[in-house]
């Protein structure tokens, strides 16, 4: 898939909640074409301490406006800097990169999307994909309370939501894996997850006991993005695979987690 | 449009702009970016007799103008490489150059040889100055009898053009110079990284695997300009320079002290078009200061 670096422009910045950024990004022309689960390298400009791009997962896709919408959790000043870009402002990206989640093979097929803090992002794009092609996915998000659940109405439109707060304040108490929904005896032919570590290792856990595939969004620290450096490694039943070429998306039959 | 070429060793360059290894992978990661044909040689990732694995992650630090690495020679091995790698470069319309590292003498012959057979390929660049691996790379490096005794062998082995790469982690690096070229180097290249450390005060950890790794990026770039300069003054072979280039500006200090080419390594991370434009940038120098080829700036430092 043809990778290219591209000046765009802010069209909108809305702040979901405080720390969270949603950043709208367009070019006024069609944007390259991108899967669900690859992701951008983004520069960061004006900020001391950031030297190298930082790598965010593609949101969501705007065909029509032409906008490319990317999550943002405010975690240092690389992300603080992208989170206070006003519309009208430039910045450049490089995209799309990455592999990306394995779609569904026909519109039958029952994928669950897990996605835990703002790993939630790069699902509303699965999703999308999923629902043009007739597919209507499940998601089940997860956060430690109810503020930390972002863009519920979007998934909504494109599937079933089902919700965690640690806290209880919105959906089921507890954790992602604690819901319901793995009692149900629902059965999902397809499991895509991406968030913390830990989430993604007792998903896997869980899909593991019932003998579902299972893929995984990884966000190991990176310096090129583009397979060159080998920064990124992750060690896996292959050896060591660079996350950001080879992933960031994986089997979870491929890593070497204490599942 | 000034003349660019420029020659090391034997070895002519369209233009005096490299990548560095390591850096750029094998070319064909960045061919959506740049066209490949307009660098004047592309040196691809650090080649090993044998395969190595590499460091475990964490191997990448951001620092203030800079990052530390510690990747540690990851690679499938040089016969991988002639296998898989070089048929899908060999066409690629520049030079092709592959690093070759080793842990012994023996094995930085052995592989060189191997590299040597190679058709397209029309040079090596020899790294003697890897801080991220145990046994050997820098070992050798440090030292003026190391670095003579590595060179001897591969030069019996390796009859093309052989490049030198120089650690900065030593106290004398004119004198490593000069016994390289005395054992038979056709170019020398510096800086390899500097040694550095990262800490993360929370885990009260090293931020690296390994804990130590190699500083690059324009935090170096005033160290290696001066090595360069040091060494362009003592050997009578080209010197590459490299170090913290960001842009043609940089490019053209590093000539001016001294360098025939240069080499481009951590700005291709940020801009992955960066070694055309530094081309370019070098080219609008020269035009502007009215000189017709690029040989007229090297070493034309005013003192
Ligand atoms: C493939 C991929 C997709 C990503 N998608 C998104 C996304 O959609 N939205 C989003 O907000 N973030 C995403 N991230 C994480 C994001 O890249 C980091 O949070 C960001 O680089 C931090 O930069 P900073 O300058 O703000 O923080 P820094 O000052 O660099 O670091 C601040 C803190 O964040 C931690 N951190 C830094 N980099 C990472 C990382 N890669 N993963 C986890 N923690 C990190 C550091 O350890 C440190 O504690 C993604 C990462 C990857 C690799
Ligand atoms: C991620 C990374 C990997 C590297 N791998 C190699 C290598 O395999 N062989 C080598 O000789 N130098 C290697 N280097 C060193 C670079 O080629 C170069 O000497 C150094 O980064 C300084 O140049 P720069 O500041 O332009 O990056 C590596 C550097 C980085 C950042
Ligand atoms: S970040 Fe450079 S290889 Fe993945």
């Amino acid at each position: 898939m043809r990778k290219y670096i591209l000046d765009l422009t802010v069209a909108a910045n809305e702040h979901l909640r405080e720390g969270y950024a949603l950043l709208k990004l367009t070019q006024g022309r069609p944007l390259p074409s991108m899967l669900p689960g690859q992701f951008a390298e983004l520069k960061v400009e004006g900020s001391e301490t950031t030297f190298l791009r930082r790598p965010i997962s593609i949101n969501y896709v705007d065909e029509e406006k032409n906008e490319v919408w990317f999550l943002i959790h405010e975690v240092g000043d690389g992300t603080r800097k992208l989170g206070a870009m006003a519309p009208g402002d430039t910045l450049s990206v490089v995209m799309p990169l990455g592999n990306g989640f394995t779609m569904p093979a026909s519109s039958d097929e029952k994928v669950l999307l897990v996605g835990g803090g703002v790993g939630t992002a790069p699902l509303l794009y699965m999703g999308k994909k999923m629902a043009d092609m007739g597919c209507r996915p499940s998601f089940l998000l997860g956060g430690r309370s109810a503020g930390d659940l972002m863009q519920l109405d979007m998934f909504a439109e494109l599937g079933d939501v089902y919700l965690t707060t640690e806290d209880g304040s919105a959906g089921e108490q507890g954790f992602v894996t604690q819901h319901s929904l793995w009692g149900e005896g629902q059965r999902f032919d397809r499991i895509a997850t991406c968030g913390p570590k830990p989430m993604m290792v007792a998903v896997a856990r869980c899909a593991q006991e019932r003998g579902i595939d299972c893929e995984a969004s990884l966000e190991n620290m990176m310096a090129c993005g583009l397979g060159a450096c080998l920064c990124c490694v992750e060690n896996t039943v292959e050896g060591n695979l660079c996350v950001c070429k080879e992933g960031p998306v994986f089997n979870t039959k491929k890593l070497l987690w204490q599942i | 449009m000034a003349d660019l070429s420029v020659n090391i060793g034997g070895l002519k360059l369209k233009n005096p702009v490299m990548t560095a290894s390591g850096t750029f992978g094998y070319g064909l990661e960045f061919s959506d970016f740049v066209n490949l044909e307009d660098i004047g040689g592309i040196i691809v990732k650090g080649t090993t007799l044998k395969p190595r694995e590499g460091n475990p992650y964490p191997r990448m630090a951001e620092t203030a103008q800079g990052m530390l690495n510690c990747v540690g020679l990851q690679n499938k091995g040089v016969d991988y490489f002639c296998e898989h790698i070089y048929p899908q470069i060999k066409d690629i319309g520049t030079n092709m150059i592959v690093n070759v590292s080793g842990s012994c003498c023996e094995d930085y012959a052995e592989c060189a040889a191997r590299i040597g057979e190679l058709e397209r390929i029309p040079a090596i660049e020899l790294n003697i100055s890897c801080p991220n691996v145990k046994q050997g790379g820098m070992a050798f490096g440090v030292t003026a009898e190391g670095a003579a005794s590595v060179v001897k062998a591969v030069r019996e082995a390796y009859k093309k053009t052989l490049i030198v790469k120089l650690s900065p982690n030593v106290t004398d690096i004119a004198g490593i110079a000069r016994s390289v070229e005395d054992a038979g180097a056709d170019a020398v290249s510096l800086i390899n990284t500097l040694m550095g450390m990262a800490i993360d005060i929370e885990k009260r950890r090293p931020v690296l695997s390994i804990a130590t790794g190699g500083l690059s990026g324009p935090a170096v770039k005033p160290v290696a300009l001066r090595m360069v300069w040091q060494v362009a003054k003592a050997v009578k072979i080209p010197v590459v320079g490299l170090g913290g280039i960001m842009n043609a500006r940089d490019a053209v200090e590093f000539l001016l002290a001294g360098a025939t080419a240069v080499e481009i390594g951590t700005a291709n991370f940020i801009d992955p078009a960066v070694t055309v434009k530094v081309a370019r940038g070098i080219d609008e120098y020269l035009e502007r200061h009215g000189c017709s080829s690029v040989r007229e700036i090297i070493g034309a430092l005013e003192a």
